[in-house]
């Protein structure tokens, strides 16, 4: 089985934010809520760059270690997913989250939150795969259908890689040498305790 | 346990600080293309506990947070930290009230009791009482339940069953904080005028107390250990519901570092006064002979009024006189 990852190339960014879009429309994702976004650090100065950023589906997820309801689990692709029948909504998740990739709907009073929601990696969620009730709870499962996360594919300068850990890996390390740069895989030390080296 | 304590006391020094990193962001290093580094970034991001932060054009600055790496830190205090504390805490203090229970038993009353009562908690007092400690039994089991309840509860029940539980669990945890915090402003209020420490309470620990030591200290109308039980209940309860209102309010007063260290601070407690409250509940009923009737009826019989709280019965004894006695008054003059 593969071992699916995402890596932005942040040199080729160009934050157009078509992944977030396409996410969005393909997950019918809330009102609200953003599985995936493009952060941009240095703005506006040299060495700038653009990061599209969404759950990194981590080795030893923090998310997982923290939630008082067990409610994650890991597919044979090692990509994290939940159960939002068993979420109950404490935010723990996002405290515990490097990447910031938990989100609530806001429900009833003070600050409730509701089912946790976050990139699946465009994998579903534990209902039946591409059922109706799969689809409304946690959108689209491209991967049930042999395809990869929708955010990638659409990416017009191929900066956003997802698939096996060590193909897109070295796709990136190909670049690197042909041009001479690389600013390397943003969050692969946080996430997976390894670095894209050339 | 040293990793731990380092992180707590790393936590309180987050607590004086926090404010000041909560705003830091990693400096801009290398300028040049190409010579920012990932790894790099990453590695003193971790180091430095900092947040590596840039610019987004969605209205949610939270989401501006690239990568936060002490994520790993709160998971470890989470998982490792606050349950060692807690089952410490907890299992520890048990074992202490039960072999404390096998060894010297419950302590007796002193003497025959007298027949005559009089009152020690008036009914308010007592309603304050039970509402604050009704709520603080539903908080404490529903906190304890988010905290170990995957692996005490979850196996058992199952995971619908323990879902739906905990969801109920939050609601009421979230709601019966209301109570419990007008409950301990009223406690504070009601009994501080009679819990400010003096040098009697000296005298009282030096004897051991009527628990440990078999003497009976002269006491007011709180003995020292009764302080120590308002003082941590006002102080700890004070400090428990103030970073619980930052949680159940998420991000409405403070970031991510302030919402971090708010659940290190609400969970600490929280475990700390409950194996408090475990030994006061123990005092309460089966540990002391006739103590549980100064909440219940309000009525503590004479004899162990005098035994426990000598000098508190002097002066009500004063009082009483007084009022009845008074200074003589010609008929009519009223």
């Amino acid at each position: 089985m593969a071992r699916m990852k995402f890596l932005c190339d942040a040199d080729r960014c160009i934050e157009c934010n078509a992944c977030v879009t396409a996410c969005k429309n393909e997950n019918e994702v809330p009102w609200g809520i953003n599985r995936r976004r493009v952060v941009t650090i240095n703005d506006g100065r040299p060495g700038e760059r653009s990061i599209s950023m969404a759950c990194m589906h981590c080795t030893d997820a923090p998310c997982a270690a923290v939630c008082p309801t067990s409610c994650f689990y890991t597919t044979a692709d090692a990509i994290v997913l939940h159960d939002k029948d068993l979420c109950i909504g404490c935010g723990y998740c996002f405290y515990a989250c490097p990447f910031g990739a938990p989100q609530y709907p806001r429900v009833g009073n003070f600050g409730g939150r509701g089912k946790m929601d976050k990139c699946t990696y465009c994998a579903g969620g534990p209902q039946a795969d591409n059922s109706q009730a799969e689809y409304i709870q946690y959108g689209a499962n491209r991967i049930a259908e042999g395809k990869l996360p929708l955010c990638a594919e659409m990416c017009s300068t191929k900066a956003l890689l997802a698939g096996d850990g060590d193909i897109i890996a070295s796709i990136y390390r190909e670049r690197v040498q042909k041009r001479g740069y690389g600013s390397g895989a943003w969050g692969w030390r946080t996430a997976y305790r390894q670095d894209v080296s050339v | 346990m040293r990793a731990p304590l380092r992180l707590v006391l790393a936590a309180m020094l987050m607590l004086a600080a926090g404010p000041v990193l909560a705003q830091s962001t990693l400096p801009v290093t290398d300028a040049a293309r190409g010579t920012v580094s990932a790894e790099e970034m990453e590695l003193q991001a971790t180091l430095r506990g900092d947040i590596i932060r840039g610019r987004i054009s969605i209205p949610d600055s939270r989401a501006a947070n690239l990568i936060q790496p002490e994520g790993r830190e709160w998971r470890e205090f989470h998982n490792v930290t606050l349950a060692w504390i807690g089952g410490v805490a907890l299992i520890g203090m048990l074992v202490v009230l039960v072999l404390f229970y096998l060894v010297r038993g419950p302590v007796r009353m002193e003497g025959a009791p007298s027949g005559r009562t009089i009152q020690r908690f008036n009914w308010f007092e007592r309603a304050n009482h039970w509402m604050t400690a009704s709520t603080f039994i539903i908080l404490a089991l529903s906190g304890l339940n988010i905290t170990f309840g995957r692996h005490v509860l979850l196996p058992l029940a199952g995971p619908e069953v323990f879902s739906a539980a905990t969801q109920w669990g939050k609601i009421a945890h979230n709601f019966l904080s209301f109570p419990f915090s007008l409950g301990i402003v009223l406690m504070f209020l009601l009994w501080v005028r009679d819990n400010i420490p003096n040098r009697l309470d000296l005298v009282w620990l030096r004897a051991g107390g009527g628990i440990i030591g078999h003497e009976h200290p002269p006491a007011d109308r709180f003995n020292a250990g009764q302080k120590a039980i308002f003082w941590i209940t006002v102080l700890g309860g004070g400090l428990v519901a103030a970073s619980g209102y930052l949680l159940i309010f998420p991000f409405f007063f403070t970031g991510m570092q302030g919402m971090q260290l708010a659940l290190l601070v609400h969970g600490t407690l929280a475990v700390l006064m409950i194996s408090a409250m475990l030994g006061h509940i123990y005092i309460g009923t089966i540990g002391m002979e006739g103590a549980f009737d100064a909440m219940g009826t309000g009525q503590v019989d004479y004899n162990w009024a005098r035994a426990h709280h000598a000098l508190w019965v002097e002066k009500e004894v004063v009082r009483a006189r007084s009022t009845i006695d008074g200074e003589p008054r010609p008929v009519g003059a009223d």
